[in-house]
């Protein structure tokens, strides 16, 4: 299965993407002190707000910082957000969804109308108004914040597949030897779960550098660190779209695109794998079946 | 006779029905159900889809509660206490009907019956759990062994996952195995293979089995015992060859004149005491069963009394019963085709 899925063309670009940001946020800071000799901060007063240059790869912003040096330090307070928030949001999702789909009962709905009260919380006005109480909190506060809005759904997908699992007859089978509950759910019913919860991961992933991106833009994000959010805030501020500094905004802003339609793509392969109709090898493979059966039927009917 | 390994008296089953308008009513499932199994013997428990056969099997295997009714293990009362329930599990074990859903895809023949084995011999490890494991292979017959163990579930044919699932369930070492339909869903060509495997470990384990069939013709085959389920009820039971050699009850005429005999043929002119009829009925609706015998609306022989009660049991000398107003009213002959 593993192979499987290494061997899809959009899994592969997907997670080559996904891997190559994820590089950029470990080495990112160490890059640009130790190989660009710079920091994001560093202010260049012969070059304020110029385009592209061989000095400068992507231009400098109005007050004279380089561009490149932020985004790529920017990615480490982007990208470390994403994934803190996403296995925060993905560990309380299981913790929450899976005992509720598997126990049933009066545990079951207990915690499914504490998933759906956070659901219905309207979660980004709320992670606004924390996360503006909290003011110049660490990254791992503002990834905790966006975690705590983001798990209900996973909650939901987990708990119905769980309530899917634990009837069907191979679990029903295990628990009529005697198999304890804990075994039950770890070893027959959760590794049918690791497609969604994989998606699950990636797309919290994702939506936790939107949401970083977005208070850093409303300015109440992490203070003091660089990140691509504050990269965009920033231009905005300085009003660089009126004066035509398109490298100042642009960049992050390909950076935020690029890494979601990274975990889109992995998505869209794991979702052929768990369902074989979409792959387009398939479809491929199903032209060629029909225009082969076309051509032999002559031979046939001769 | 040896005292029964299980036994099951007057179990009842009512599931509550979801929706709308339909609260505090109930689908009456199976209704004073009585199976009793002795080591060494096969009961074979028929009826059509929906007659409550599965529903008892599940009972007994304990996967849910009866409403009422008692279940008795070597004589004594059976508790659904999570350790009584343990203990249970390792004398009674129930095969699915369905081998490609009853096993987990993503497990291994050695992961699935090695659990099976250290669930009860929790220090099994290692070699001996090896040993137990090609053992327990060796015994449904799938051979080689040493190939069979590393193989996943989808590499397997149904006929090979059901042995797995038979294996599975004698890890356990039972007194008493509960088939649910297991052969239903197998190839025709495999299924013989199968029901000489469940009388080998009923002759070689001494095994206490409960068949339980749609197909009357299989059951004739393998069992000892045959017990009739009309909607939720037991209406026939007794030696296999005096049941099926003379049904004392209609329905058992019905089951045996709809299995198909090739000795009979459509165009001899031989007509059945169901030929005329040509709409056979339906099975009731359970939510509201008819009343008195549930059988007399599809009966070509129902009288008033069918209508009002339900038939005590008419014993006969060899040991079959029936539950048949004919039979308390003296008109059993009429089953034999005579005016």
């Amino acid at each position: 299965m593993l192979n499987g899925f290494l061997r899809n063309s959009k899994v592969r670009i997907g997670l080559g993407v996904f891997a190559a940001f994820l590089l950029l946020a470990l080495l990112g800071p160490w890059f640009v002190s130790a190989v660009m000799h710079t920091t994001p901060r560093t202010i260049d007063y012969d070059a304020l707000g110029q385009p592209p240059s061989a000095k400068h790869l992507l231009g400098t912003t109005l007050p004279g910082s380089d561009v490149l040096a932020q985004v790529i330090v920017g990615a480490r307070g982007s990208v470390f957000v994403g994934i803190t928030s996403a296995v925060l949001a993905t560990v309380i999702a299981a913790l929450v969804g899976v005992p509720s789909g598997f126990l049933g009962g009066r545990l079951d709905h207990g915690l499914t109308a504490f998933t759906n009260l956070f659901l219905t919380l309207p979660s980004f006005a709320l992670t606004l108004i924390i996360a503006g109480y909290v003011q110049g909190a660490a990254w791992w506060v503002i990834a905790l914040i966006i975690a705590a809005f983001e798990w209900p759904g996973g909650a939901r997908t987990l708990r119905s597949q769980t309530m899917s699992l634990r009837g069907r007859d191979f679990t029903v089978a295990m628990r009529m030897l005697g198999e304890s509950k804990t075994r039950l759910v770890f070893a027959e019913v959760m590794p049918h779960m690791t497609g969604i919860v994989s998606a699950m991961f990636l797309r919290a992933c994702v939506a936790g550098v939107f949401a970083e991106a977005a208070l850093s833009f409303l300015g109440i994000g992490t203070t003091g660190s660089v990140s691509w959010g504050t990269i965009i805030s920033e231009a905005q501020g300085q009003s660089a779209i009126l004066n035509g500094l398109w490298w100042w905004f642009v960049p992050p802003g390909l950076c935020i695109a690029l890494l979601g339609t990274a975990t889109a793509l992995v998505n869209f392969g794991i979702d052929e794998i768990s369902n074989p109709r979409l792959s387009a090898a398939n479809r491929k493979l199903m032209k060629r079946f029909r225009r082969a059966a076309r051509t032999a039927e002559p031979e046939v009917a001769r | 006779m040896t005292a029964p390994v299980l036994e099951a008296t007057n179990l009842s089953k009512e599931f509550p029905v979801h929706g709308r308008g339909s609260r505090g009513t109930t689908v009456k499932a199976v209704q004073n159900a009585n199976v009793t199994l002795h080591k060494g013997s096969i009961v074979a428990l028929v009826g059509e889809s929906g007659s409550g056969k599965t529903t008892v099997a599940r009972m007994l295997a304990l996967a849910y509660p009866q409403t009422a009714g008692t279940i008795r293990l070597n004589g004594a009362e059976v508790s659904h206490a999570r350790n009584a329930e343990r203990s249970y599990f390792r004398q009674v074990q129930l095969i699915f009907q369905d081998p490609f859903a009853s096993l987990n895809p993503l497990h291994k023949v050695r992961y699935t019956l090695g659990r099976a084995l250290r669930i009860h011999q929790r220090t099994l490890r290692g070699k001996e759990l090896e040993e137990q494991t090609l053992e327990l292979l060796r015994k449904v017959n799938l051979t080689p062994v040493e190939q069979f163990i590393d193989k996943f579930p989808h590499e397997l044919s149904g006929g090979q996952r059901q042995r797995i699932v038979i294996a599975r369930a004698l890890a356990v070492r039972p007194s008493v195995l509960l088939g649910d339909e297991p052969i239903s869903m197998l190839d025709v060509s495999i299924r013989l293979d199968i029901l000489n495997l469940l009388a080998k470990l009923r002759d070689e384990e001494g095994l206490a089995l409960l068949y339980i069939t749609h197909d009357i013709a299989s059951a004739r085959y393998l069992c000892d015992t045959i017990q009739v389920m009309y909607a939720g009820q037991m209406v026939e039971g007794g030696p296999r060859d005096s049941v099926i050699q003379s049904p004392k009850h209609p329905y058992t005429k019905l089951l045996l004149d709809s299995s198909p005999d090739p000795g009979r043929s459509l165009r001899s002119g031989d007509t059945g005491l169901f030929d005329v009829a040509d709409d056979l009925g339906e099975p009731p609706n359970l939510v509201d069963p008819p009343s008195g015998c549930q059988f007399h609306p599809r009966c070509p022989f129902a009288m008033d009394e069918c209508r009002q009660t339900f038939p005590e049991r008419t014993e006969f000398p060899d040991g079959q019963w029936a539950h048949c107003w004919l039979h308390q009213k003296d008109r059993g002959h009429v089953l034999e085709g005579k005016p």
